[in-house]
């Protein structure tokens, strides 16, 4: 009896073993996140030492450096995290709900849909764009309305998505097909619309549509973090029927998951998120569809670790890309949502072609 | 009575499957819903836990009206082993870990994880543990899916045909391993079966439905060669071998 209990137990520590790696990996991934974070804060036109950051950051130091830190680098440090954090776990959790490994929040017509509502905004009532670094001579007459029309086009984007799945009956597996073809008609759309304006607001939706995290400050850091992390915490929350979808909707049934429900709410927020971050910051490819696809290939698809490892590499890539888009031509910052495309396909690509699949 | 089912009907727009459809189970029973492709054995399978809504009828789980039920309510009491399961990128210990998925509340406990080592163990998987299903052979991944049903700790649990792309020693393993789990955890099984002398081998009870009707139930008694005959319109004999009753073809 006693030497059976040891090979039970010796059983368990294995697992936890096995656990533990996952873990570890999500840990390195913080650690490495928080060095970048650091890196990113000292760098710029006038360079700081990270220990002046540090001090800066723990209030024991005043003036030019505080101003720059406080002002300046640390919005836009945490914006490209939030951001990074809620794309990448909204197309983990789109990528599971939906069972495709395409979906996510850039493939499924959301952004399209703001960016299209951005547009209706800057042309129709004149509203304008948000001025940004390198981006001074566009005309800004309300940033707001164009936010809100950004948000409320992605929002209704994603009713229909929700609405052709619940009451048309249309496959969880086709609605990528159905997103991708609603991202084209938007698209179409603000063609038109750009087609009949004059250059200058032409100028104001293009600039518009290229992702910049430094639109972010305080105030819209501070909404954009509420509906991140309380749509995380929902996502946290459901990992178990996350993990039970991803054996099959009958099965997930048979474990006492309400299937339907789970879908309709985990769209809901991953839209939420998606329909958040692009009309505050415009269009940010790729995080959401690389992020969780990365940390698959690392620690597998255990959603009890995908969905805040996703996160966490999410906060890593997009961070990288902004500060890479800020230092590479400096003092001109290239839009990041050109930059994490450029880096993503290829690395993306690299992954499906070495096929390896990790832990 | 742990499962009791009466007058079930269901139907696919105006075709109809199932046609008042009735019997009832007892803990440690295993009941075996034998008859032909399309009579309606997994339909009848699936509207007991409520994967499919039947349109008549009424489904008692443990005098709980089953349509009544939240999902997890009867996913407490009952487990269901599908016909098709998907192999993915998990861990034997994952996959029947889920099995545990209504009884955890945030997180698996210690008390969880030393059960499904045990259920392992009690499965023959202990040493395919930190395998991944999508390197098991079919007999393996058929056994990790019934080994999470069993981690379920259902008082009833449901199978779709267990033993399909099993080979002989595996047929017999699968079912031994049920059987045994049924007798000792007092559990009752409602399993759709295909082969007719495995499921006379280790049923107690059997419903043979024709046609969306039942056509005979009861013990071992109804499987006469009359019956079978007529319920899968194949004539048959029946004979005793070393103390088992066994089903040819004639």
């Amino acid at each position: 009896m006693v030497g059976n209990e040891t090979v039970t137990d010796g059983g368990v520590i294995h697992y936890l073993r096995y656990t533990w790696k996952k873990k570890l990996i999500l840990l390195g991934l913080l650690v490495m996140t928080a060095v970048l974070a650091l890196y990113a804060i000292c760098a710029g036109s006038a360079e700081l030492s990270p220990w002046q950051v540090l001090l800066t950051l723990f209030g024991q130091t005043e003036g030019q450096s505080q101003i720059i830190i406080w002002s300046i680098r640390l919005p836009r440090v945490l914006a490209a995290m939030v951001a990074g954090i809620g794309l990448a776990v909204a197309g983990a959790v789109m990528q599971n709900i939906l069972r495709n490994p395409l979906a996510s929040p850039s493939t499924l017509g959301i952004a399209q849909g703001a960016a299209f509502g951005a547009a209706l905004a800057i042309i129709g009532l004149g509203a304008g764009s948000t001025p940004s670094t390198g981006g001074g001579a566009l005309l800004i007459n309300n940033p707001y309305i164009v936010t809100i029309f950004a948000f409320v086009a992605a929002m209704l984007t994603t009713m229909i998505i929700l609405f052709l799945a619940q009451y048309k009956g249309v496959s969880p597996e086709s609605m990528v097909l159905a997103g991708v073809a609603l991202g084209s008609l938007f698209s179409a759309a603000t063609m038109l619309l750009q087609y009949f304006t004059n250059d200058v607001n032409v100028a104001a939706i293009v600039f518009w549509t290229f992702g910049d995290i430094g639109r972010a400050s305080w105030g819209e850091l501070g909404i954009m973090s509420c509906v991140v992390f309380s749509s995380l915490l929902f996502f946290l929350f459901n990992r178990w029927n996350y993990n039970a979808l991803d054996s099959g909707a009958e099965t997930a049934k048979g474990l006492g998951v309400n299937v339907e429900k789970t879908r309709q709410w985990g769209m809901f927020f991953a839209s939420l998120i998606t329909a958040t971050v692009v009309s505050f910051l415009g269009i940010v490819a790729f995080i959401g569809l690389v992020a969780p696809h990365l940390v698959k290939r690392l620690i597998g698809g255990d959603n009890r670790f995908l969905i805040p490892a996703s996160g966490v590499m999410g906060a890593l890539l997009l961070l990288a890309a902004d500060t890479l888009a800020r230092r590479i031509i400096a003092p001109v910052v290239l839009p990041v949502g050109a930059v994490t495309s450029f880096l993503g396909a290829p690395l993306f690509l690299y992954l499906l072609v070495r096929g390896s699949k990790l832990g | 009575m742990i499962l009791s089912v009466k007058g079930i009907e269901f139907s696919y727009s105006s075709r109809t499957i199932l046609d008042k459809v009735g019997f009832s189970v007892q803990k440690g029973e295993f009941l075996s819903i034998l008859g032909n492709n399309g009579a309606g054995k997994s339909t009848l399978l699936k509207t007991l836990n409520r994967i499919l809504l039947p349109k008549k009828g009424n489904i008692l789980l443990d005098n709980q009206e089953v349509s009544k039920l939240s999902r997890l309510a009867i996913a407490l009491k009952m487990a269901y082993v599908s016909q098709h399961y998907e192999s993915n990128r998990q861990t034997v210990f994952d996959a029947v870990l889920l099995g545990r998925k209504p009884h955890i509340k945030w997180e698996a406990t210690a008390s969880d994880l030393a059960l499904v080592q045990e259920i392992l163990a009690k499965t023959g998987l202990k040493e395919f543990a930190l395998r991944y299903l999508d390197e098991l052979s079919g007999g393996e991944l058929q056994k990790v899916i019934i080994a999470r049903a069993l981690a379920q700790e259902p008082e009833v649990l449901l199978l779709d045909e267990p033993t399909s792309n099993l080979d002989l020693r595996n047929q017999i393993e699968v079912l031994r391993t049920i059987h045994n789990a049924a007798k000792e955890k007092n559990i009752a099984v409602v399993a759709v079966m295909h082969d007719l002398n495995l499921a006379l081998r280790f049923s107690d009870k059997f419903l043979l439905l024709q046609n969306t009707k039942v056509f005979a139930a009861g013990g071992s008694e109804v499987m006469t060669a009359e019956n079978i005959s007529q319920a899968y319109g194949v004539p048959v004999r029946v004979e005793r071998v070393q103390n088992q009753i066994v089903v040819i073809p004639s």
